[in-house]
């Protein structure tokens, strides 16, 4: 069960390597969380995962878990609900393709499609639908900034995220009085801790952005996520700054958005 | 019987979470309603004043007692009332005051059921004299998980779990209570100013002879100022004590004067500010000191109502009630406590001290002689969740505890050296009840 403080005792992460949801675990085991499961495709950095937070001093188990499977969800995951009350499930898994070749290969830019839109509404169907036997529970879905707006520079990953997106409010909006919380997080770019401490020299400089505000690390995803569980909030933009920037940017007439360095 | 499915959560309006509400109106119905409950289970809930989540059970079952609000049978002569568990404490008191019998026990004014009464095994600021609610229990009756209903009395192991056992043991269905006389509807109040913490301590241990006795700590106060207080005791008049004119209506009631309601709707607006400015105006209207004010039964409990939807006023979330007990000899701790609790500027309201005397037999059952502080605090306040677990070691080390039906967010592990007697209860349900059929949410985030 969720405390006060919506802080959960068990967790469940839907791409068990994903940086930010990693991320989260950490703090979230720093709070309450003692039963972790990670459900991601089997490697062995999934297990390496998976040690990492017991020695944190969770009681840590990894399922074989692949998005783009979608016939296997229902029993993936309903498996995972049968051994006990999930408090959070946090849909952590995504990949940004490569919009150059996706563009030249179709089939690639479905792929990241699967992944981020379809394998996300299979597995976002059935985890709502567990939560709301249980009467209880968040789900946390992490979309990006990339879907609030196309941009010429990532619009396929982007549209598979808006569509994420609103699919999101509205199962938070069909769940609502459930019992079951959905939150909607849209991070900025996320570039490593490691690389946020020091500085934005080095090749991140290259990247567009990562000279303003608008950056952030999945330790601060993780974070602005625990707040959000606190106050139940239904969005969460991290950093908080982007809500007011893309809502300018959101009326910015298209002629202009072109040329903008965005 | 109604039907429906709700969002429900405690007083403290934090963690909300749904389930399928009954409202049985018959013992039958209720015992229908436990035999036919998923594997969710299902829990009591009475007017639902438990801060925390102890009357909610999320996905199961919750029965909403407050249908089953009959008052059976009153032997006016010996004081004791039979009724059913969703019977109110204010209807009670309607009842029984013209008869020339009181509460026992008023724990957080009116607005509570006599089930939950016994299931937090309640107390109130007469715990010294009077001891908690179980006390007065002469005997109840309860649903329990086969569909049976048997009749428990004090004195054996089922009534000393079922006391401030939180509805985990069954479904109380009626109880017999024991009213204490009085001869009129008035109270004798005592009100005093303690400059700080020391003072207070020092007043309070001195103690008078009036057996209700609580402290307003202005716990927003620093420095030297720390832990001041009022201090206000009380005993009921007798009736020899008013005038001849006025002991025919002696037993009256009559009504409080109405409260200004807007003061709490500023504590959520304006945080800790409001706070100490509350606290301020609380601590600077009370008199220096003041003896034998008359004040009506209403007047003086009406303070601790929980009145309907109060809790509704603050906009900015839910409230955390903080509600610990450590043991006499332990002073220290508690002014640590309430050192710590002030330097840190939590915005806290009506916290109020009392000294508590013999605990229940109740195995969960909070009360234990010692000094118990409640406090309410803003939920949303960042780092508050740290903050007290960090005073939950300090309370635990004391050999103290923390009050489970008030408790919304305790560390599961600190559990056992709080209640040494929660094995016994463990057993006793695992034996009564091997199912599960009594879940709340609470006994899942503690695993009790
Ligand atoms: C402003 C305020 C002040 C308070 N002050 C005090 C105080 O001074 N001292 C004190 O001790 N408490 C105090 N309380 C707490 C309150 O007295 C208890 O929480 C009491 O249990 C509430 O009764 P209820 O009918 O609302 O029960 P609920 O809150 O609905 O339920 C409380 C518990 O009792 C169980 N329960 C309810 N009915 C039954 C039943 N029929 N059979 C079995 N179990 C049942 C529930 O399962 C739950 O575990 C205060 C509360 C408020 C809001
Ligand atoms: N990084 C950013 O800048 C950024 C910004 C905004 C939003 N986001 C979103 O936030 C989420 C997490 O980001 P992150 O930075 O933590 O990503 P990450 O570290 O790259 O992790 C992505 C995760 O998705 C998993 N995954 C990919 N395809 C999968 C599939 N078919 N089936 C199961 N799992 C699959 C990966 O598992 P494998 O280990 O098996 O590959 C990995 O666990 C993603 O949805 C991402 O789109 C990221």
């Amino acid at each position: 069960m969720k405390d006060a403080f919506g802080a959960p005792q068990s967790l469940l992460v839907l791409g068990g390597t994903s940086e930010i949801g990693l991320a989260t675990a950490r703090r979230l085991i720093a709070h309450r969380t003692r039963t972790v499961w990670l459900a991601g495709r089997p490697s062995p950095a999934l297990e390496a995962a998976a040690e990492d937070l017991r020695h944190r001093g969770a009681y840590v188990q990894t399922v074989a878990f692949d998005a783009l499977d979608t016939e296997s969800h229902e029993t993936v995951l309903g498996k995972i609900f049968t051994e006990g009350d999930i408090d959070m499930v946090l849909l952590a898994f995504g990949i940004p393709g490569d919009q150059e070749r996706d563009e030249e290969e179709p089939l690639a830019a479905v792929r990241v499609a699967q992944t981020n839109y379809t394998g996300a509404v299979s597995a976002g169907l059935v985890c709502a639908g567990a939560l709301q036997a249980q009467g209880h529970g968040s789900l946390v879905v992490l979309s990006s900034v990339a879907g609030e707006r196309a941009r010429r520079a990532d619009f396929i990953y982007g549209s598979s995220k808006a569509g994420l997106d609103v699919f999101t409010q509205g199962l938070g909006d069909a769940l609502h009085g459930t019992g079951v919380h959905v939150m909607v997080v849209r991070p900025g770019l996320v570039v490593p801790d490691s690389a946020a401490a020091r500085g934005t020299g080095g090749p991140l400089a290259t990247i567009p952005f990562t000279r303003t505000p608008l950056v952030t690390t999945p330790g601060a995803v993780a974070d602005a996520i625990v707040t959000g569980l606190r106050r139940r909030s239904e969005t969460v933009w991290v950093p908080g700054a982007l809500r007011a920037v893309m809502s300018a940017l959101r009326h910015v007439p298209r002629p202009l958005f072109r040329r903008l360095p965005v | 019987m109604s039907v429906d499915t709700v969002s429900l959560t405690g007083w403290g309006r934090t963690a909300p979470t749904t389930a399928l509400r009954f409202r049985p109106r018959s013992y039958e119905e209720a015992a229908a309603t436990v035999l036919g409950c998923g594997p969710r289970g299902s829990i009591a809930r009475g007017l639902g004043r438990a801060h925390g989540d102890a009357a909610q059970n999320a996905g199961g079952s919750v029965l909403d007692m407050t249908a089953l609000d009959r008052v059976r049978a009153i032997d006016a002569a010996a004081g004791l009332v039979v009724c059913d568990a969703g019977t109110t404490l204010h209807r009670l008191r309607e009842v029984m005051l013209p008869l020339g019998w009181f509460l026992p026990v008023v724990p957080g004014g009116r607005y509570v059921t006599v089930g939950g009464a016994i299931g937090s095994d309640a107390h109130g600021d007469n715990h010294r004299a009077a001891g908690s609610f179980a006390r007065h229990v002469t005997e109840f009756t309860l649903l329990t998980a086969d569909g049976e209903v048997r009749t428990v009395h004090p004195g054996t192991p089922l009534f000393d779990a079922t006391a401030g056992g939180l509805g985990l043991t069954g479904v109380i269905l009626s109880a017999t209570l024991r009213f204490r006389p009085v001869t009129t509807s008035l109270m004798a109040v005592d009100t005093q100013r303690a400059d700080g913490l020391d003072d207070l301590l020092a007043r309070m241990t001195r103690g008078g002879h009036r057996p209700y006795e609580y402290a307003r700590i202005d716990l927003t106060a620093r420095g030297r100022a720390t832990g001041r207080a009022v201090l206000v005791t009380a005993d009921h008049v007798p009736v020899h004590a008013l005038p001849a004119s006025a002991r025919r209506t002696a037993l009256a009631l009559r009504p409080a004067p109405r409260r200004p309601g807007g003061l709490p709707f500023l504590s959520g607006l304006f945080g800790r500010l409001s706070a100490s400015a509350l606290n301020e105006i609380g601590y600077r209207s009370a008199p220096r000191s003041r003896t034998g004010e008359l004040r009506s039964l209403a007047a003086f409990f009406h303070a601790l109502d929980a009145a309907p939807h109060s809790n509704r006023v603050s906009p900015t979330g839910g409230r955390v009630h903080y509600a610990f007990l450590v043991g006499h000899g332990q002073e220290e701790t508690l002014r640590r406590i309430v050192g710590r609790i002030a330097r840190s500027r939590c915005p806290s309201f009506r916290a109020v001290l009392r000294r508590c005397g013999e605990g229940g037999p109740g195995w969960l059952s909070f009360p234990a002689p010692g000094w118990n502080l409640a406090l309410d605090l803003p939920a949303g306040l960042p780092g508050l969740a740290r903050f007290l677990d960090s005073l939950d070691e300090e309370v635990a080390a004391a050999g103290g505890r923390v009050s489970l039906t008030e408790d919304a967010r305790l560390r599961p592990d600190a559990l056992a050296a709080m209640y040494p007697r929660l094995p016994g209860f463990r057993a006793l349900r695992a034996e009564l009840d091997p199912t599960g059929a009594f879940r709340s949410d609470l006994s899942r985030r503690l695993s009790l």
